[in-house]
């Protein structure tokens, strides 16, 4: 009895070792694993201007596709386009000793302090899309520069005298104090000289309000009904300027020059029905993938001194026009909510 | 209407002096600012604003003020769109969306009237409630878009009938049945007098209570029209309104034209003239491509005067004012 005791046990510990030895038998490339344990348990700050737009969703969702398949956590929280609670966020973000943070500024000074303080309490900080004057550790995002210049190139193809248009355009401004806005616009000033011919005949901001946007499009067309094109800087808000083009009935005669993310509904679809003849894009999904390697790749090689060598990745600056549309370049943020990134 | 002498100057005539003097100075100084088109699309660029102004209006001369309206236009528009964009069908959408407005109006009735929190108070609460509660229960991005099957819908906001913008038809309708509501209905009548003088109106046998209840589902249901105006006219609400000045913008249209804070006087037609010098003013502003900031002290020194004017020509009664009213 006692001898067929043993057996049973040793037979039942022999295939206990075979059960775990297969777990274990994982194949290994010779990084993979150690690729997931310098990983594992990790946690990142994630502070989005908003998670009511596409540019926190898509981007949440690239980070959370990496994190969920090596066992890292993304800690999300929005300063809902209020510096102050995005500024509360960073601090206890800072306070709970995260392993890297990664903020969505949406002011070029606000944060920067914050910054400085993440480094110093030896945390690395990634800025997304719009960053401080001290970049952190890495900047991921748009050239801001890049995107005006392709937008007075895009103006140009449409407007300037030499191109067939009458050189008239006027510029729809979001809130002046923004950032993106003010980069942007003040940019566009160095490229005048280089795409000659167009003058400026309003130049008025509309608080990214579409209502207001189509309030001041439609003055400026009755007063200018010769108008060739509108400078926009946001595609939601120069929808509104497109209502007003239609509503006057110059569809197709005035061109608008739109800027944004490249998401489906915003950019590509406004295309297609005639809205917008250029949308420039900063690819908001290519920001994500990058955004998500740079992520995963600064939590296993964090810097040696946090703050001290930046680096940069900036996404390419895309005109989405009625030619190329069709050839997928925009993304659909339906099919991220579907399928994840 | 208190004083006459002084040329009979009510605040009202006074901007619409104002007004008149503007739009003449506009009309020489500016090429094309006077043709029937631009003047048509004066009004249109304010009619969103009227909506709103003559909703505030209601609740102002009731004594009481909603500041809940802009939360309450984006959420309850946005969500019925949310929901006809998951294939609800239109007409269910519209109800869920005017349902979720009517609630709003009933329990900011039910916190001022039966609570007895100032009006002030609880519509600022609850216009931070509704925003809350909308982006993290009913709508999950801050922009939705109008799909283009939304059909006979979008001739409300956009469009022309008979050359004339839909968006002022829809401004002049809102418009004339306020101006039935106020000055032609027994309800119009008690509004005025609980405006006047809330305990003197309840001694007289007017249901003061049940009346507020019904003065903000009044407020909340235009708000919801006047959404659903705006969503029309570009094709897509933005809730990021919430976070505008938009509401201080539809007190001063109100308040501009004549409109006493102080509750019990003024009519749909003070709203009018308000809205009339507002648009006059920002078209005029834009034709003259005038820096923004320009812009903010001009409408900032105009509102200024009208205050000035409103405490001038419109004195408070001390026998029912009382401290903290506004």
């Amino acid at each position: 009895m006692r001898t067929f005791l043993k057996r049973v046990l040793a037979a039942t510990a022999l295939i206990g070792l075979c059960a775990t030895g297969v777990v274990a038998e994982e194949w290994d490339d010779g990084q993979v694993k150690s690729t997931r344990e310098m990983l594992k348990g990790k946690r990142v700050g994630f502070v989005p201007l908003s998670m009511g737009i596409d540019l926190g969703q898509v981007w949440l969702a690239a980070l959370e596709r990496d994190a969920k398949r090596f066992g890292y956590e993304i800690v999300v929280r929005e300063s809902s386009w209020n510096v102050q609670s995005g500024a509360q966020a960073i601090n206890q973000l800072i306070g709970e000793k995260v392993d890297l943070l990664v903020i969505h500024p949406a002011e070029v000074q606000a944060w920067a302090r914050l910054v400085t303080k993440a480094a110093d309490a030896g945390i690395p900080v990634v800025q997304v899309n719009m960053k401080s004057p001290n970049t952190g550790d890495a900047y991921v995002g748009a050239n801001w520069y890049d995107s005006a210049r392709l937008m007075v190139e895009e103006i140009h193809k449409y407007c300037a005298p030499a191109n067939g248009g009458n050189g008239k355009i006027a510029i729809v401004q979001g809130v002046l104090t923004s950032p993106a806005n003010y980069i942007v616009r003040k940019s566009m000033d160095d490229f005048w000289a280089q795409y000659p011919g167009l003058e400026i005949v309003a130049d008025q901001p509309a608080d990214y309000d579409s209502t207001k946007a189509k309030a001041v499009a439609s003055t400026v067309l009755k007063q200018h009904p010769d108008l060739c094109g509108f400078l926009g800087m946001w595609e939601v808000m120069d929808m509104g300027v497109a209502a007003a083009v239609k509503e006057a009935g110059l569809q197709g005669k005035v061109q608008i020059v739109s800027s944004g993310g490249g998401e489906k509904k915003s950019s590509c679809d406004n295309i297609e029905n005639g809205n917008f003849a250029s949308v420039v894009s900063y690819e908001a999904e290519d920001v994500g993938f990058a955004l998500a390697s740079v992520v995963t790749s600064m939590l296993q090689n964090p810097p040696a001194e946090t703050g001290k060598k930046p680096f940069g990745v900036y996404t390419p600056s895309v005109a989405i026009t009625k030619d190329n549309y069709k050839d997928g370049m925009c993304w659909d943020l339906e099919r991220v909510k579907r399928n994840g990134f | 209407m208190t004083r006459k002498g002084l040329l009979n100057l009510t605040q009202e005539r006074i901007v619409l002096l104002l007004t008149v003097v503007m739009f003449l100075t506009f009309s020489i100084s500016i090429d094309r600012f006077l043709q029937a088109d631009n003047i048509l699309s004066i009004v249109q660029n304010v009619s969103v604003l009227g909506i709103l102004g003559v909703g505030m209006a209601m609740s102002i001369i009731g004594r009481g003020i909603d500041l809940s309206v802009v939360a309450v236009m984006a959420y309850s528009v946005a969500w019925a769109l949310t929901l006809f964009n998951q294939d609800a069908n239109l007409p269910l959408s519209l109800l869920f969306g005017l349902g979720f407005a009517v609630l709003v109006g009933l329990i900011n009735g039910v916190l001022i009237a039966y609570v007895e929190i100032p009006a002030i108070f609880a519509t600022l609460a609850s216009g931070t409630a509704v925003a809350g509660f909308g982006q993290f229960f009913l709508v999950d991005t801050d922009v939705v878009f109008v799909p283009g099957s939304i059909g006979w819908l979008a001739s409300i906001g956009s469009g022309r009938t008979f050359g004339v913008p839909n968006s002022v038809i829809s401004l002049a309708v809102v418009v004339v049945v306020l101006y039935w509501i106020l000055h032609r209905t027994v309800f119009g009548r008690y509004l005025f007098a609980m405006g006047d003088n809330p305990k003197a109106a309840r001694v007289a046998g007017i249901p003061v209570r049940p009346m507020m209840l019904a003065q903000y589902v009044l407020t909340a249901i235009i708000a919801f029209t006047a959404g659903l105006v705006t969503a029309m006219a570009v094709d897509s609400m933005n809730t990021r309104v919430v976070n505008s000045t938009l509401v201080y913008d539809v007190i001063l249209i109100a308040v501009i034209g004549g409109i006493s804070l102080s509750g019990g006087r003024g009519s749909v037609r003070n709203v009018l003239v308000g809205t009339v010098m507002i648009g006059v003013l920002l078209n005029g502003m834009t034709m003259l491509n005038m820096p923004y900031t320009a812009q903010n002290i001009v409408k900032g020194a105009i509102l200024l005067i009208a205050i000035i004017a409103d405490s001038v020509f419109n004195p408070r009664d001390e026998q029912t004012s009382q401290q903290g009213d506004i």
